[in-house]
């Protein structure tokens, strides 16, 4: 009789020698000792930070801050609470990276197709600020621009007048704040309306020229709709607008709109510094699309400016997306070094005076951390997203 | 970045010794005698507390405060190693057992002796917070500051009393907040804001830092207290005592009008708390865990407090201070130490 020896016989196999059952076993396992691990870490902390007197959790963030911040995005003065620095902290560093990403991204894109063009002196000067600036440390940049910016600027009292509406002195720039009055919930429809028609005529004019083969201006004809429909409204319903115009009280401008030197500084630093690693991550991604491309756009008559919107541009972008997410990146943690010259970022404002007055070091800088993780994450995950819509795709 | 990666290290440092089971390493003291020096928090540079010259050699009162606790345990002034730490990083570079001592310029609170595992030890200088403005600007009273813009270092008291003051004042600034007192004072420079606040014992210093001191003026309100003292970490007693009686046998050897040049005729002194102070009479240093001529070796090789004060901000020196109130309290001052016996 054969039974002792029954091949593969589902009732008799022992689940430890089900290769699925083990893996899951196994992770189980590693995913408890983690688990524990984390759990006797934390517990330790805050034993042994009790023992030391160490005061501990997250409570102050209710207590009121005390100190004042120059520059924030929601209200803020001195009584409000250490919490609410947290989130002036964020945003103004999420201000000055969301500003640095787009200049950089647009002056990136212009100075690295500059760096291939056909003009020995473009080209040249393009190659000459990507290795001037790639090779001096980003701080000693921050720190140029600043005091550069500083010390060429007048003081208060001699500021640069422009028309009695816009100033310009070493405390920043002044600008007229518009102040919506009733009615200016009109100007604001119209501009919503003005965005979905010029949606909807992008996409009738595409499926128009695919049809047909005619152009619509789309561009010049969108402009016009997206300046011209508000500013009917604006004018129907009597310009529902007061202006704050600053004007000199004591020791300086108040009223208006103030964009802070340090902010100006940090902006224009880290918009250079990243703009040159964007510049050389285009230059390879355009040589990276096979010269074929461009006889073949040429063959079909295609004008320069055509070949690179239509044919190498899109094509490079593969090549360009994921470098240029790290880049962003990049831009997005050096914002941090904004605690150099006093711009109130997370790190200046949260983790610089709120843990100071507080002591709460382990708890500051978690959160701080967090945020850097959780940003970066968001950052990437958005860009693989666009880096998956621009993937060649299968058909 | 660099600032995010120190502190975040200094914090990481702290974490791994809190996450660290409870292996409860021996005493402070030991520990220093081992590794055969003391590690003493600093700053990153402040005329007449704590400055490194053009060879690295440290001086400044807070610098000697060290000096003096390695003398007692070492009899030797110079078995210390500075670390230079900026406001912001000090608290956690003791907490996290980077350095044996902090001197460096701080202010004795509340929050800080009670929250952050912390002890002060006592006052090696009595200060006040004061205000530096141009002088084009025309003030001459504190009071006259409403809408001002104001350069601060990040991490100080200095920030939190200038909030209070403006509050309490009904008057409004605008805070700009810089890392170290050098990018402080170039703010200030360089026209960024019209005004500069510190300890005052700071503002003449940092006054003859700019390119024309003329050009800005004191005002003469002082509007905080600043003791200044060192630091220790709580829970090692011994070590507490240790530093704070080093602290205060300078202090009581200017009152018996013991000095650095006299002390080896004092030793044949015959006024018990002379005698008890240095070492030939008693057993104070056995009760510290210390030496028995602890006391002659600070004095032999630091000096005493009012030796201590005048090298390095009193009169003459570039910091060229009063002494004010850290004079002895038999002066008309405020230095006091508990007697020794
Ligand atoms: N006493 C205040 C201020 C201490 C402080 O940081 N002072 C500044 C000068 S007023 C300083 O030491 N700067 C030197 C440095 O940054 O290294 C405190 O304890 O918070």
């Amino acid at each position: 009789m054969n039974d002792t020896n029954p091949p593969l016989q589902p009732s008799r196999s022992k689940p430890w020698n089900d290769p699925r059952v083990r893996a899951i076993f196994f992770q189980v396992v590693a995913l408890a000792v983690i688990a524990w691990s984390g759990w006797t870490l934390i517990e330790n902390t805050l034993a042994n930070m009790e023992s030391r007197g160490i005061s501990t959790g997250f409570g102050f963030l209710d207590q009121s801050a005390g100190f004042g911040i120059i520059m924030s995005l929601i209200p803020y003065d001195a009584t409000y609470s250490y919490g609410r620095t947290f989130f002036v902290g964020l945003l103004n560093t999420l201000l000055v990276s969301a500003m640095g990403i787009v200049a950089a991204t647009i002056l990136g894109f212009i100075v690295g197709v500059a760096r291939l063009s056909s003009n020995w002196l473009i080209a040249k000067l393009s190659l000459a600020y990507i290795e001037v600036i790639r090779n001096i440390p980003i701080l000693l940049q921050i720190f140029f621009w600043y005091f550069a910016v500083l010390r060429s600027l007048p003081t208060p009292r001699q500021s640069v007048d422009v028309g009695g509406v816009f100033f310009l002195n070493n405390r920043g720039l002044y600008l007229p704040d518009p102040i919506a009055q009733p009615g200016f919930g009109w100007v604001e429809a119209a501009l919503v309306i003005a965005i979905v028609a010029v949606v909807v005529i992008k996409r009738w004019a595409k499926k128009r020229q695919q049809a047909t083969g005619q152009i619509f201006p789309t561009v010049k004809v969108g402009i016009g709709i997206l300046i011209g429909l508000p500013l009917l409204a604006y004018l129907v319903t009597g310009g529902p607008l007061q202006w704050d115009v600053p004007a000199l009280k004591g020791f300086n401008f108040g009223g208006g709109i103030t964009l802070i030197p340090e902010l100006a500084a940090l902006w224009v630093a880290l918009t250079l510094f990243t703009a040159a690693f964007i510049a050389e991550i285009v230059r390879s991604g355009i040589l990276a699309v096979s010269k074929g491309q461009t006889e073949a756009a040429r063959a079909l008559g295609l004008h320069n400016g055509l070949t690179l919107r239509l044919v190498v541009i899109p094509q490079a972008m593969r090549v360009i997306i994921p470098p240029l997410t790290s880049q962003y990146l990049n831009l997005f943690k050096n914002s941090s070094l904004a605690t150099a010259i006093g711009y109130p970022d997370l790190v200046s404002v949260f983790m610089g005076t709120t843990l100071n007055q507080t002591g709460q070091a382990v708890e500051v800088v978690a959160m701080t951390m967090a945020v850097y993780l959780t940003v970066s994450l968001l950052i990437s995950f958005f860009m693989n997203l666009y880096n998956r819509a621009a993937a060649l795709k299968e058909r | 970045m660099k600032k995010l990666i120190t502190l975040a290290a200094g914090t990481a440092t702290l974490l791994g010794t809190l996450m660290a089971g409870n292996a409860m390493a021996a005493t402070t003291l030991d520990a220093v005698k081992q590794k055969g020096h003391l590690q003493c928090g600093v700053t990153s540079g402040l005329p007449g507390f704590s400055q490194p010259d053009d060879k690295g050699h440290w001086t400044g009162i807070d610098v000697d405060t060290c000096r003096a606790v390695a003398a007692a345990i070492f009899g030797d002034a110079e078995k210390v190693q500075f670390t230079p730490l900026t406001a912001k990083e000090r608290f956690t570079a003791l907490q996290s057992g980077e350095i044996d001592v902090l001197s460096r310029n701080t202010t004795w609170t509340l929050t800080r002796d009670a929250s952050l595992g912390l002890n002060f030890t006592g006052t090696n200088y009595y200060d006040g917070q004061g205000f530096l403005i141009k002088k084009d600007i025309g003030v001459t009273d504190a009071k006259e500051l409403n809408g001002a813009t104001v350069c601060i270092q990040a991490g100080t008291t200095t920030e939190l009393n200038l909030a209070d003051y403006f509050r309490a004042n009904n008057m409004e600034f605008k805070p700009i907040v810089f890392d170290t007192s050098e990018q402080t004072v170039q703010g200030f420079a360089s026209g960024r804001c019209d005004v500069l606040t510190s300890d005052r014992s700071q503002l003449a210093a940092l006054r003859s830092k700019l390119a024309d001191p003329s050009s800005a003026v004191i005002l003469p309100n002082t509007i905080s207290k600043e003791p200044l003292g060192p630091v220790v970490r709580q829970g090692d007693d011994q070590w507490f005592n240790i530093v704070k009686w080093v602290l205060f046998a300078q202090i009581n050897a200017e009152e018996l009008g013991v000095t650095s040049e006299n002390v080896d005729d004092m030793k044949k002194s015959d006024n018990p708390n002379i005698q008890r102070l240095l070492g030939t009479d008693g057993d104070m240093g056995a009760k510290l865990g210390l030496p028995a001529d602890f006391g002659y070796k600070i004095i032999k090789e630091v000096g005493n407090y009012g030796e201590m004060y005048n090298r390095n901000v009193g009169p003459g020196t570039p910091l060229d201070l009063e002494r004010g109130l850290n004079a002895l309290w038999t002066e008309g001052g405020i230095m006091y130490a508990p007697p020794m016996r």
